[in-house]
């Protein structure tokens, strides 16, 4: 990883890829150079085949708390639709590798869009989230009304959006927004330990489970399971999968190559 | 700096005094929010490593200061509006916290000792859930903290009756780590908060988390807690600083970090 970024900082642990977002003293709020580093930096570690998994926190005190308003304030519509900003966000959500993310303080706004980008999230107790989009009469715009209706229900989600209530690291634990709490000391040690065990999983098996359940949260069950199917009867061209199934009946540990 | 609290810091003890003595320390808007804002300081300051409740004069705090009650008031918004953001402030604290009881704690007066970790308790002290005479319930948390301090069956008899209760009595309730002498009350409650912020406070903070956790929790959460708890404990410079001073022989010095 020799790309100085500088919003973000990037580095490389074993099989894991770590981006930190790197704005303290602005609790890592969100700009638009900000997300073109993480898709840039994800993107690099997408294509580094030495990489397994991605972690994503924050540095300082905060994972990230909302977006960068002075950015967006004198924005018009059309400024929006021309620049099409929200394109590395649909970028970042074609990484096909597993994204952990790890979350303490505040993950706001863009923040917790952000955090709902990774597939799983592991959050200190003393995380706290929230879409206050609405206090400034706007609305989340990276995904925020779906991700989180996806992932809780439309109850709590237009109740939390409506009133730009947080929701504490506790409530999002109960409502499955994150894995695990963890001590916010041991947050990022113990989600490397996390990520590395996946790391250490067959990655082709990884990826298309990640493609698989990706696609069950927006297609028909019917199609997923055809989905699902197809990547079932795909692993079964893998080395991995020859090399697992042997060494469960030899009683030993497989070694798994990604190929 | 405060109009209602008196604030100092001395010996990595920050003393948190309810300063309207003529008014038994009663609780008005401002002293809920000068008492939030002192804990509130005295969590961030790195000097601090134990803080210490208590009321100047002669009564601890004798709960809400009537005089600001008429009939309009929404008691429900009052709580969570001023009462509600303190006692969470102080819940949340990670260093110890000592209420110092010198005298009647009354109302949500008792409520605030009873969210405190530790309570001393002057000879001169009760405890007074008064909240039933005036036809209320007991609130600021009272309701949480005193079951788990004097039990189920206690609490309701407190809380119902509201009979006042001693010093010596809430000594035996479990409501008292100590009942102090007045002639020696200054002098103990200094040593005891001092000898606090002497001690490994990094673990104490620990603690106090995975106490206040454990009501809430199964075993197995419990387990994993104590791992994590104690994985933390065992990277703080007290630790090293305890074991090196055990195999030496001598006295350690504790950071708190």
């Amino acid at each position: 990883m020799s790309k100085s970024y500088e919003a973000i900082e990037v580095s490389q642990h074993g099989k894991l890829g770590l981006i930190a977002l790197n704005r303290p003293k602005v609790l890592n709020a969100i700009n638009r150079p900000m997300v073109s580093e993480i898709l840039d930096a994800m993107e690099g570690f997408e294509a580094d085949s030495s990489i397994k998994a991605i972690v994503l926190s924050g540095n300082g005190r905060a994972f990230a708390a909302g977006a960068d308003i002075d950015e967006m304030a004198n924005d018009q519509a059309i400024d929006f639709e021309l620049r099409n900003q929200f394109k590395d966000w649909d970028r970042l959500a074609m990484i096909k590798k597993p994204i952990i993310g790890a979350v303490h303080g505040f993950a706001l706004g863009g923040g917790f869009e952000l955090a709902l980008c990774c597939d799983l999230l592991y959050a200190a107790d003393n995380a706290e989230f929230g879409f206050p989009e609405v206090n400034l009469g706007v609305m989340p715009g990276a995904g925020g009304t779906q991700r989180l209706t996806k992932l809780v229900g439309k109850t709590k989600a237009m109740e939390w959006l409506f009133t730009g209530k947080r929701i504490n690291a506790k409530e999002a634990f109960q409502h499955g927004i994150v894995n695990q709490l963890i001590s916010e000391e041991l947050l990022l040690e113990e989600t490397m330990k996390v990520a590395e065990q996946i790391a250490n999983q067959a990655p082709i098996a990884i990826r298309l489970i990640k493609e698989a359940v990706l696609k069950a949260v927006d297609t028909s069950l019917n199609e997923g399971m055809e989905f699902e199917r197809k990547n079932f009867y795909l692993l079964f061209s893998t080395e991995d999968q020859k090399e697992g199934m042997s060494a469960f009946i030899e009683k030993r540990k497989p070694q798994f190559k990604g190929k | 700096m405060f109009e209602t609290v008196n604030y100092e810091v001395a010996n990595g003890v920050a003393w948190i005094s309810l300063n309207r003595p003529d008014k038994l320390n009663a609780f008005t808007e401002q002293l809920n929010k000068e008492v939030q804002q002192a804990i509130k300081l005295a969590s961030r300051d790195n000097e601090v490593r134990c803080l210490v409740i208590t009321g100047e004069g002669r009564a601890f705090c004798s709960g809400q200061d009537l005089q600001g009650v008429n009939e309009d008031m929404n008691h429900g918004e009052v709580l969570r509006r001023f009462y509600n953001p303190m006692v969470l402030e102080l819940h949340k604290c990670k260093k110890p916290v000592i209420a110092a009881v010198n005298g009647v704690a009354a109302g949500a007066g008792m409520s605030l000792a009873l969210a405190c970790d530790f309570r001393l308790l002057s000879d001169k002290a009760s405890f007074l859930e008064a909240f039933i005479h005036v036809g209320l319930v007991p609130d600021a948390g009272n309701l949480y903290f005193l079951p788990k301090l004097v039990g189920h069956a206690k609490a309701m008899e407190l809380a119902v009756l509201g009979e006042k209760v001693n010093a010596q009595e809430a000594k035996e309730l479990g409501l008292a780590t100590k009942v102090i002498p007045m002639e020696k009350w200054q002098d103990e409650i200094t040593a005891f908060a001092e000898r606090l912020a002497g001690m490994p406070t990094a673990a104490i903070a620990i603690i106090k988390k995975n106490l206040k956790a454990s009501w809430e929790s199964t075993l197995e959460e419990c387990l994993e807690r104590d791992a994590q708890g104690q994985r933390m404990a065992g990277l703080t410079l007290d630790h090293k600083e305890g074991v090196a001073a055990f195999m030496q022989k001598r006295k350690p010095v504790f950071q708190g970090k």
